[in-house]
């Protein structure tokens, strides 16, 4: 938007000849205070939230220097004996985040289908603030409903998945012997499949939110359209709803992701942390980037704490360039056209 | 006002010019009900019921006669799948694949929206079953925890340090990112320039930044760096750090809905770029400023991994938040969570229960103040 303030130009001097008066575009007294104002405040914010990714990019440069591609590589966090490495934390974190993202899409997408295409009027509005209560619950509250509610009931889930489904590497328990008489409920909780669960519940709102308002977009003489040609419901969905939803679909999903990879304290209160790359989910022991950090930041001397905020800076990185490829597929969809 | 008098539509004697409107027959017969169009007709809803009630039967037949699968949570599933296939089948009678895929869809989706629901209310029913003994006692937002071992019984000690703390570093986080990111948002909307769009793009970056290494950047540059002790400011400091880009991004996208034609009406008028912001750009957007900035407030009073590593938890109330450690809700959950003591877990649940009262009330406070958009304005009061 384009603001001008009309400077009135001197009167010109008679008998010369008529001219266009001069516009100014420049603010003046108050305005100008204004701009500059804003300005200000504006450049200030630039300067503290980019401070902090400048920051951490400048404390993570010595560890990566020092430990170069090994920190990526290496497995253990020993700073003692001068190990240190990210690739099980990271391993960590990915399974946690796919596992929440497998509970969180199926159900985001469902959920956001049932609001938009099949709720009864009286209760669409109680069940979007329901959506958005559930984003807005603390971390912690989820933290303590997913250990002392699911947990017992995921070891259980995770045995009988471990008994049918063994054989696949992701299912295996190593350890534990399925057919036992008495089964050992210690090798089946505080893993990265237990975490997931609380963090999918975390989520799970923000996708489905994301999705929820590109559904609630599609053309509506589109979706008559179809039903006029003698769509079922479920026929309209799939051949309008979906196919305008995808941008939505796509980009809820991967905002989900960022935030999953970056949960911290129901991911702690869970998981017994373990450092080693492996894949079975089910098994106990894991560990995330931001769990290390809250595990290890107390007794941390300055190079420790560099190498902990170089893992950190990883993370930003990581859940940047997800939240950012989210914003551009949901701009460039079809979903966004004509929307602020 | 209809003309009552006139009975008949048609007079006896020379045609009148005037019209008659038709007056309201009392005796004539009550209106035909429109069929509903999209309503399911008594049969499709019979057939609907009749399989799920089929359903349930074939569950119970299943799950306690013939499978050993024990439990509610095998019994629910079975339901589920046998109400489907019930529905699958009495679809097939009258229809063809179509209209099977329609049913099972319908019932899927149905079936995970309801899982979603009991989700949530699990979630909020369980923490205060877990947490209402505490909450008996008036103490417990009364006292502090100063002196209170974690075997204590529930007659002593409460959570009153973590609620002031909570209540002060939020205040003095909000203190921090109001002005500044509203300040923004006015920024990036109303003034522009290549500025604005650099500020945006590293706004919406941030945003991404987990909250734990907001935590770790205040605990490294504020208390390692600096020297300073762990202290309610430094956790003030964290929250705004974390809450900064979000209040600013929310608020960016509240003043860019604002009509632009009412701000072109007000310049239009003759008011400067200032008034326009002062008296037309931010009343417009105001409930949409406060939903923004109450939801902000949501999140930032439960996040406990930047107050974890910047506050330290003091067991008595710290009003003062430059004066070493203190206590907030959050921090306190997850303190008294980890120590292990049943008693001290079930004080943590009534501080959760707290929590999520204090969110609730948040929430709420929000969606009112969204809602009051269409409420009266004394604008319209000299009309009709």
């Amino acid at each position: 938007m384009s603001t001008t303030t009309i400077t009135p130009a001197p009167e010109p001097a008679s008998g010369s000849a008529v001219r266009p008066r001069k516009l100014s575009r420049r603010a003046t007294g108050a305005d100008a205070v204004f701009a500059h104002g804003a300005r200000a405040v504006g450049a200030s914010v630039l300067v503290i939230t980019g401070g902090v990714g400048v920051f951490l990019a400048w404390q993570a440069h010595p560890t990566l220097q020092r430990y170069g591609w090994s920190f990526f590589t290496e497995s253990e966090w020993q700073p003692d004996q001068d190990v240190i490495g990210i690739a099980a934390v990271l391993v960590g974190t990915i399974s946690v985040a796919l596992v929440a993202m497998v509970f969180a899409f199926p159900t985001s997408v469902l959920m956001a289908l049932y609001i938009s295409e099949y709720a009864p009027a009286r209760i669409k509005s109680s069940l979007v603030s329901l959506i958005d209560l559930m984003a807005a619950v603390p971390s912690i509250v989820y933290g303590l409903w997913g250990f002392f509610l699911v947990m017992p009931h995921a070891a259980e889930l995770a045995l009988w998945l471990h008994k049918n489904l063994g054989w696949i590497p992701v299912f295996d328990v190593r350890g534990s012997d399925p057919d036992a008489a008495v089964w050992d409920t210690t090798r089946y909780v505080a893993s990265a499949f237990c975490a997931g669960i609380a963090v999918a519940m975390m989520v799970m709102p923000m996708a489905c939110a994301v999705m929820r308002q590109v559904f609630s977009q599609t053309p509506p003489g589109e979706k008559e359209a179809a039903l006029a040609l003698g769509a079922t419901r479920w026929g309209m969905i799939t051949a309008v709803v979906l196919p305008f939803g995808r941008g939505g679909i796509i980009g809820g999903t991967m905002l989900g992701l960022g935030r999953a990879l970056g949960e911290t304290i129901a991911v702690v209160l869970i998981i017994s942390p373990a450092f080693e790359i492996k894949p079975n989910i089910l098994e106990v022991g894991t560990s995330t980037v931001s769990a290390l950090i809250a595990g290890r930041f107390g007794e941390a001397s300055p190079a420790q704490l560099s190498a902990l905020l170089a893992a950190g800076f990883v993370l930003f990185l990581i859940t940047l360039v997800i939240n950012t490829g989210a914003a551009v597929i949901v701009n460039r969809s079809r979903s966004g056209a004509g929307v602020d | 006002m209809p003309n009552r008098s006139g009975g008949a539509l048609v007079s006896e004697t020379a045609p009148s010019p005037t019209t008659y409107r038709p007056l309201y027959d009392e005796d004539a017969p009550p209106a035909v009900p429109r069929g509903a169009l999209g309503k399911p007709t008594p049969d499709q809803r019979f057939a609907r019921i009749g399989s799920w009630v089929a359903g349930l039967g074939l569950a119970w037949l299943v799950t306690q006669r013939l499978l050993p699968l024990e439990g509610l949570p095998w019994f629910l599933i079975a339901w589920f799948v046998l109400g489907t296939a019930v529905t699958a089948v009495t679809a097939a009678m009258s229809g063809g694949l179509v209209e099977v895929k329609d049913q099972v869809a319908e019932s899927v989706v149905t079936g995970a929206a309801l899982v979603v629901v009991s989700a949530v209310v699990s979630t909020v029913v369980f923490v205060a079953m877990r947490g209402w003994r505490p909450l008996t006692n008036l103490n417990f937002v009364t006292s502090d925890m100063s002196g209170v071992g974690p075997k204590d019984s529930f007659d002593k000690g409460g959570i009153l340090h973590a609620i002031v703390g909570s209540g002060i570093e939020l205040g003095i986080a909000l203190a921090i990112t109001l002005p500044l990111g509203i300040g923004t948002a006015v920024f990036m909307t109303e003034v522009g320039g290549r500025l604005a769009r650099v500020v945006r793009t590293v706004v919406e970056a941030m945003t991404a930044l987990p909250s734990i290494v907001a935590g770790l950047f205040i605990y490294t540059v504020f208390i390692v760096a600096l020297g300073q002790p762990r202290s309610g400011l430094a956790a003030s400091l964290a929250i705004a750090v974390m809450m900064l880009p979000i209040i600013a991004r929310a608020a960016d996208v509240v003043l860019r809905v604002v009509p632009g034609g009412l701000r072109e009406a007000s310049l239009a008028l003759g008011a400067s770029r200032w008034r326009t912001v002062w008296h037309v750009v931010l009343p417009t957007a105001r409930p949409g400023l406060a939903t923004a900035v109450i939801l902000g407030v949501a999140r930032g009073v439960g996040e406990t991994s930047p107050v974890l590593l910047t506050s330290g938890a003091a067991a008595f109330l710290v009003a003062n938040p430059t004066d070493g450690a203190m206590n907030s809700l959050p921090l306190f959950i997850y303190t008294t969570v980890r120590s292990g003591e049943p008693t001290a877990i079930t004080r943590a649940f009534a501080a959760a229960t707290v929590l999520l009262v204090l969110v609730l009330a948040l929430f709420v406070t929000a969606r009112l103040l969204a809602r009051q958009r269409t409420g009266p304005s004394r604008f319209r009061k000299g009309r009709s």
